[in-house]
Order: structure tokens, then sequence, then C-alpha cells
């Protein structure tokens, strides 16, 4: 089914809740909203259960035999192990601040986004098969037994949900849906309801060490090319290594940003500063083909699997023997990074506190994880002064800045790219308050959501940024949106395409390498290979 | 219907009391039985309920942070948010100071406004922080200022609370502020949920009987205090009350139908709590968004049942791709030679093939 246009798309957005209860609204799996289902030989090739080829548009979703108890013991259990699961199931107000928060209420209107009752799927189901007033009083006390119907509505919805946060910053409880949604999901892939945008990411990573599923020498070779790319484009070749023993530093960036526009120039600028940093410092950083993944579509599976992808980076650390890490621009990357990795695969004994070589600068902050982000470290480069930049490159764009959901909200890492932007071109604006920041809007397909199929729902859930983007776009003529995720990279082109084409996407680390003097350069276009602004003649 | 459906029950049990202790006059049970049965509910509730949630591990350190991080670098610091993301225990003690006696989150609250367009707006919308501010504090003013029936004598800071409470002395006896602002309040929060389209939809039975169930409770009480059919000699239900606190129960001569049906529901409410979402009034002290600290790359964060994991080492990897490792020039741990002799049939087959010609 097609996407419909812009206009008539919003037109269509009603707010206003139907007629019937939302626990008698029938389910209708609206093709365009939802992501195809994982092929079986994913789920096998991590021992996940339930393998089996099904289609969600089916009556019949080939559950095994036992799912009932299968679900419901997986909620017990998890009720027992998160704090944060069992409270939120329990102390919920549905005092409704969340309600009109969340991207995908806001474009869809559906009012099963509602964060809200979008809880109230699975909440509906605790009180009525684990509390006595919901097992007594059924719908009376919001309780309801787990059937087919019912699960079906959680899958479908469960994956209508980004893990962005934002309500929860509204929520007088901190109640966050990301939360709920992460082990709905767990639930869920314990009776093979996986997608296969987030399944094949999985087993790919698993095997090949990222989501593509490069083997190593078509990593190195995608790295290759955007270095023939640098060439044309500044004259010289970076001349990255890749899994060297000793190095310094190892880098880890997610795997997208070797493969597709936009994400290659943001990659061609690490290529570029880290160049240059060598030439000018004796910079000593390296790739791996192994740990060749900074994403985690584990985090969208299950807790176990996000530990299982994880565990690589500090296992690679290990074995090449390096000081620490650098992780690259990606917004669930680093949730991962800085909430999770050190509790699952932690303590890295065999690493040190995080130093930059070249400033001295020790990131205390990172004591423990010994992994720092590649805007942190640009930034404290800045402001020692290091980097010999010509603002003036980036002279035709203007810029206004995507804070991703995670390291907004999971991280509070506000100032860090604002600041490296500010250095780096001339024209920034921030878009509307209540937008940005730790308000910031999700892409409108983060966790998982970013497929084909599911456009529609993308273009929904991506309304809400794209409508303060037009807004700075008709007040301040701003032509490029920069952000620090890959994901964003990816599913903003497509969301600025549909509602705001004049604005382009880009990667931070784009705009920095187009700023970088690097001695013995020639350049006469910028790393899209566009004329610099003065050069256009030439 | 949700609505109706729990407005009859709060009405169903207004009526329990009246005929129970007005018209076939059995004051003990009413007076002395459901409330301590209640009292008693309501505390191994609420505890049992607060200690089955912290049995429940923390296992990762997930704050929403809600401003600028800590430290992340020097140069940062002035821009560092303490209260929306705290670094430290003691800015998490700040934290929820704010969530919890001032409703910052709710504080934040905004809404959307959709205009042709395309074009969203959003404007800050305060009310509901402020109506549920106004019925919290009220609520928690009358509960102190009840204690003046449960001590004797009466130490003065009840005293001093009642006297600011009523000190525009409007009526006789004097109208108190906090029970015309809880009304003000309750009825804020009741018609945003039969007025408000979106709260009406989200809203369940579970909602509207504790509303309605405490507007039952206010009203019953102003009655008491102020019409005069409804009015109740205050010295029995003082000698009652005194009565309970001391564990020698007895009912006095004289006490008024209404004064029951407000210990009744009084009662109800306090059974009802700890199985319902009034918990919320524990349950905000634990929420793992908000009471930790943002340290989690400083200070590793320990999940107590942390187990391991098979990953696919680097070892296994190599194994798979050391062929086309080598060929496109990346370093292996084990050279090829090593491999080709140990192993597969499939190679080795290709190494005779080459041989024979």
């Amino acid at each position: 089914m097609a996407t419909p246009k812009p206009d008539i798309l919003y037109r269509n957005i009603s707010h206003k809740p139907p007629a019937q209860d939302w626990m008698d609204l029938p389910l209708e799996i609206k093709p365009g909203r939802y992501c195809y289902s994982v092929d079986p030989s994913a789920l096998e090739a991590v021992g996940m259960p339930n393998a089996r080829v099904w289609n969600p548009l089916d009556e019949d979703w080939k559950l095994p035999e036992n799912w009932r108890k299968t679900f419901l013991d997986g909620m017990k259990d998890r009720l027992e192990r998160f704090r944060s699961f069992k409270v939120f199931m329990d102390i919920c107000v549905r005092c409704g601040a969340c309600a009109d928060k969340c991207h995908y209420f806001i474009g869809s209107g559906d009012p099963m986004n509602m964060p809200v009752l979008r809880a109230e799927l699975l909440r509906s189901v605790y009180r009525g098969e684990m509390t006595k007033a919901g097992q007594i009083l059924g719908r009376f006390a919001g309780g309801r037994e787990l059937n087919e119907h019912v699960l079906k509505q959680i899958w479908y919805y469960y994956y209508q949900c980004t893990e962005c946060r934002r309500c929860s910053v509204f929520c007088p409880y901190g109640i966050d849906q990301a939360e709920i949604t992460i082990i709905g999901r767990e639930l869920l892939n314990l009776l093979g309801l996986q997608t296969e945008w987030i399944g094949k990411p999985v087993a790919n990573c698993n095997r090949l060490g990222n989501h593509l599923g490069l083997p190593p020498h078509t990593f190195k070779d995608n790295i290759d090319f955007l270095c023939d790319d640098i060439e044309e484009a500044i004259g010289i070749r970076p001349q990255p290594t890749f899994n060297k023993k000793g190095a310094e530093i190892l880098f880890i960036t997610p795997s997208g940003d070797v493969f597709a526009e936009p994400g290659i120039f943001t990659c061609m600028g690490y290529l570029v500063l880290f160049h240059y940093l060598q030439e000018e410092y004796g910079f000593d950083i390296t790739w791996s083909t192994y740990a060749s993944e900074g994403g985690n579509f584990g985090f969208f599976t299950s807790h176990e699997m996000m530990k299982k992808l994880n565990a690589k980076m500090y296992h690679e650390a290990e074995r090449l023997g390096v000081k620490w890490i650098l992780g690259g621009e990606c917004g669930h990357m680093w949730r991962v990074l800085h909430q999770y990795m050190d509790t699952m695969n932690g303590p890295p004994s065999f690493l040190e506190v995080p130093v930059s070589p070249i400033t001295g600068t020790r990131f205390e902050h990172a004591a423990s994880t010994k992994m720092i982000h590649i805007v942190e470290f640009v930034a404290d480069l800045m402001k020692h002064k290091k980097l010999n930049l010509d603002k003036s490159r980036n002279d035709h764009l203007k810029v206004t800045f995507h804070d991703s959901c995670n390291p907004s909200r999971g991280m509070g890492f506000l100032e860090e790219p604002r600041d490296v932007i500010n250095k780096v071109c001339n024209n920034f604006f921030d878009m509307p308050e209540g937008t940005i920041r730790e308000q910031t809007f999700c892409c409108g397909a983060g966790s998982g959501l970013n497929p084909g199929e599911n456009e529609e729902l993308r273009m929904m859930g991506g309304l809400p940024r794209a409508n303060a983007v037009r807004f700075v776009r008709e007040e301040k003529g701003v032509n490029m949106l920069a952000n620090i995720c890959a994901i964003d990279r990816a599913t903003l082109s497509a969301s600025m395409d549909y509602w705001v084409p004049e604005v382009s996407v880009c990667g931070i680390h784009e705009m920095v390498a187009n700023a970088l003097i690097v001695p013995g350069e020639d350049r006469q276009t910028d790393l899209r290979g566009e004329p610099l602004p003065g050069k256009e003649d030439e | 219907m949700k609505a109706i459906y729990s407005l009859i029950l709060v009405v169903a049990l207004i009526l329990i009391a009246i005929v129970g202790a007005g018209l076939l006059g059995i004051g003990y049970l009413f007076g002395v039985i459901i409330p301590y049965l209640a009292v008693l509910v309501f505390v191994v509730g609420f505890v049992v309920r607060v200690v089955s949630w912290g049995r429940s591990p923390v296992p990762f350190r997930i704050p929403t942070t809600c401003g600028q991080a800590r430290k992340s670098l020097p140069m940062f610091k002035d821009k560092w948010n303490r209260l929306d993301n705290p670094g430290t225990k003691l800015g998490v003690v700040g934290r929820m100071f704010f969530e919890i006696v001032l409703f910052r989150s709710l504080f934040r609250n905004t809404r959307v406004e959709m205009h042709q367009g395309p074009h969203i707006a959003y404007s800050s919308s305060k009310w509901l922080w402020l109506f549920a501010l106004m019925f919290h504090f009220t609520f928690l003013l009358i509960f102190l200022r009840h204690m003046r029936f449960f001590t004797e004598p009466v130490p003065g800071v009840f005293v001093m609370m009642d006297q600011m409470d009523s000190m525009f002395q409007i009526l006789t006896p004097a109208l108190y502020l906090s029970s015309v602002l809880i009304l003000v309040a309750l009825g804020y929060l009741l018609l945003r949920r039969l007025l408000v389209p979106t709260v009406r939809y989200i809203s369940q039975p579970a909602d509207y009987f504790p509303l309605f169930l405490i507007i039952g409770i206010v009203i019953s009480g102003m009655l008491m205090r102020y019409i005069g059919v409804f009015k109740t000699d205050l010295m029995p239900v003082k000698e009652l009350a005194m009565g309970l606190v001391q564990f020698s129960p007895t009912v006095p001569d004289g006490i008024g139908t209404t004064f029951y049906v407000h210990l009744f529901l009084v009662s109800v409410l306090l059974i009802y709590f700890p199985f319902s979402k009034l918990m919320h009034l524990g349950g905000v002290f634990l929420s793992p968004t908000r009471n930790l600290p943002n340290d989690s790359r400083e200070k590793r964060h320990v999940n107590p049942w942390n187990y391991p994991v098979k990953f696919h080492t680097y070892e296994a990897y190599e194994d798979e791709n050391r062929k086309a490792m080598v060929e496109a020039g990346l370093p292996v741990e084990k050279p090829l030679e090593e491999e080709t002799e140990e192993t597969s049939g499939e190679e080795a087959s290709d190494d005779n093939a080459e041989k024979k010609e």
C-alpha cells in the first residue's frame, strides 16, 4: 500500500479517540505500519525459539502449543528481575501526561500509541492473570486474560514504539515505556515473534561482527572505497589500520556508516580526522573487522542478546591490547555503552582510564567503562586548539541539530555536540524549545523500526521532528539537519524527503572534516563532491 | 459508564454505613472493628507491596536524563543540570525532593495543537500540575489537621494548622480553606477525566472510584461540620478516636450517622489503597529512572543476576574467515598454513586437484 501524500496524511490525523473502549477494539494490522516477520534462519542462527515461517497478516501465527504459559512465566520471571518493570506495572495513575508526548500518537492519532495505553496492553495482562483483584473483578479492575488477540495487539504496538523515552520525561513517576517495550519484546521473542529487520542484523552481527553481515575483507574494502572518495575530494588518502595489535585506541562505530549515504560521509569524516591526527600528532587508532558494529540490535531483542553482541567490544579490545575504546556517532549504541555495557560485560580491567594522547585530558567520567564518545574527544581537541579549522567552508550550510533520543535522555549529552557544531560552522540554529534536548522527538524509526515496509508509520512518527525542522527552515533558512546517530541519518533522510524536502541530513563529523585544514590537501569540493563555498566557479 | 459504575459503588458504600451504623445501630462494627481492620490492611498491605518491589533488583542504571550531564568535560561544567541529571547521590536526593514534593516532571507538561498545515505547535499546560499539587497538599493538610482527634493534649503544631486553615473566619464554625481547595482540585481531576477525550478514553473504573470515594469523604466531613441536620457532636467523636489509638475502644452515645459514613469511607479507602494505583505514593520513591545518579560510565553498577552469555569469539570468527582475511591483508592470529594442514576435506581436495594438474 502506497503511503499517502504528506498533506493528505496530515489531514487525516485525528486525536479524537474512537467510540469503542480500547479493550473492545478489533485489531487491524495495517500494511505500512508493521514490520515483516523474521526469517526462521535468523532465529536459528542465534538459538532463539520457535523459528518458523509465519505472517502477521495470517490468522494463524503458528505459536507454540504452550505459548500462554511461556509468556506468563516469562513475565513473572522479569517482574522478579526488574524492579523497573514491577513498579511500572503497579503505579500508573493514568493521568494522561504521557498521552500526547509520543511521536507515533501525534503523527497517527491511533489511541493505542498513547504510551499509557501501550503500557496498559501489558498491564491489563498483568492484572488479569497475576493479581487477585484482576482475576476476580476482570475488566472492572482493568484486567484481561492473555489470549491470541491480546498477544497480537501487544506485538503490533510494541513494534510501534521506538524506545525513545520521551514519555518518561513527562511521567510524574518516571514510568519509562522504553523499559516496558524492551521487556515486552523480550517476551514476544520467547515465542519467536521477532521482526526481520531486527532479527537479521542480530544474526549477522553475531556471526560476522556487524549488522550488515559484511565479512572482514568486505568491511575493509568498504572503508577503502571511502578512502578513494576522500582522495578524490581532498587529494590525500588516509591509511586506516585494521585489527592492529598494540594500537593505542580501538575505534568502533555503527556499520551503517560504512555502507550508505549520508552515513558514509560521516565515516569519511572520521577517516579524515584520524588521518590528520596521525600526521600531526602520531595518533594511533585501529578499526576492527570483528567488533565492527557499534549499534546493537540485540538491545531491541532481549537483554541477553544485547549482552551477547556487546561482549565483542571488550573481547576485541583485550585481544588487541589497546588502552581504551573510542565510539562513533550513534544513538542507541551509546545508551548501551553508557548504561549497560560495563554492568553486563565489565569491568574491563585490561583497559586504562581514557586519556587523550594529544591533549592529555583524562576522561574521568568514563573511568569504569573506558570508552568515550568521539564528540567528547573532539570537543576536547577543539578546546585545546589542536585542530586547524576553517569554519567558512561550511558557510553554505545553515545547520540545526537533532538530539538523538538515547544520548539526550540516556546520557545527558546535550552541550557536547552543539559545541562541536558551533566550532565548525557559522550558521547554527536550534529548533524550538520542547522539541530538542531532553524533550527531543524521535527520528521516527529508532529501535529497529526502519525497514522499507512500514513507511507510513515512519512518516507519521517522523512528523513531529520534521515539523520542528520546517519551523527553522522557514524562520532561518536551515538546509542541514545534523545529528549524531546512524539510524537518524538513514531515517531522517527519508522523512525529510517526505516532509521538508529542502533539508539534507548529515553527521557532525562530516562537517568537522570539511572544516579541517589537512596539511598538503588540495580541496575543491566537500566530502559529497560538491564545490566548497567560493570555489563554485573554479 | 465506568464513571457511573464507580459512583454507584461509592453510593452503595454510603448506604451500607447508613443502614449498618444508623438504622441497625451496629456502631461497634463501624466505629471500631472496621477501622482497626482497615488500618491493619493498609499498613500490612503497604509494607508488603513496597517490600515486594524492593525484592526485585535494579539490574541496570537507567536514569532518564533530563539535562546536561555532570563533568563530561570541564568546559561544560557550568551547564551541568544538577537537578534533572544528577551525577551524585546528593543530586538524586534533590531530584527526588522536587519530583515528590513539587511534581517537577508534571510541571514540564505540554499540550499538542494541530493547526492547518502541516503545522504542529506545543504549548505549556500546567493545569494538571497545579490541581494535582493542590489536591495532594490539601489532602496532606487535612490528614494532619485530623490529628487533633487522636491526641490529648493536642500538640501546638496541629492547633496552629487548624487555625491557619480556618483563618478567613467565614461561616461558623470557620470554613476550612483546605476543604474548599480539595473540592476544587477533585472537581478538576474528575471533570478532566470526564471531559478531555483522550483522558476519558484511558480512564478506568480504578481511576474514578478513588476520586468518588475521596469526594464522598470530603463531603461527608463537611456536612458534619457545617450543615445543621448532619452536624455531629465532637466530644463523643474525640472519645471514640482516643479510645482507638489507646487500644481501649469504646463507642460513646451521640455520634451521628454522618460520622459513621465518613469513617466507613475512610476505612474503605485504607483497605483499597495497597491494592490500587494509589500505591504510587510508595512507588514514586522506587522508580529507577528517577532515583539513580547518572554515573554509569564512571562507576560500575552491579547486576546481581548477571549471568554469563556465550558469544561468538574472535577465535571462532577468524577460524571462519581466515583465508579471506589473509587475502585482504588483514592480520591473523594463526597463520593460514596451519589450518589447511589440519582441516577441511574441501581445501585438501583442492590441493590434490592442483597437484594432479
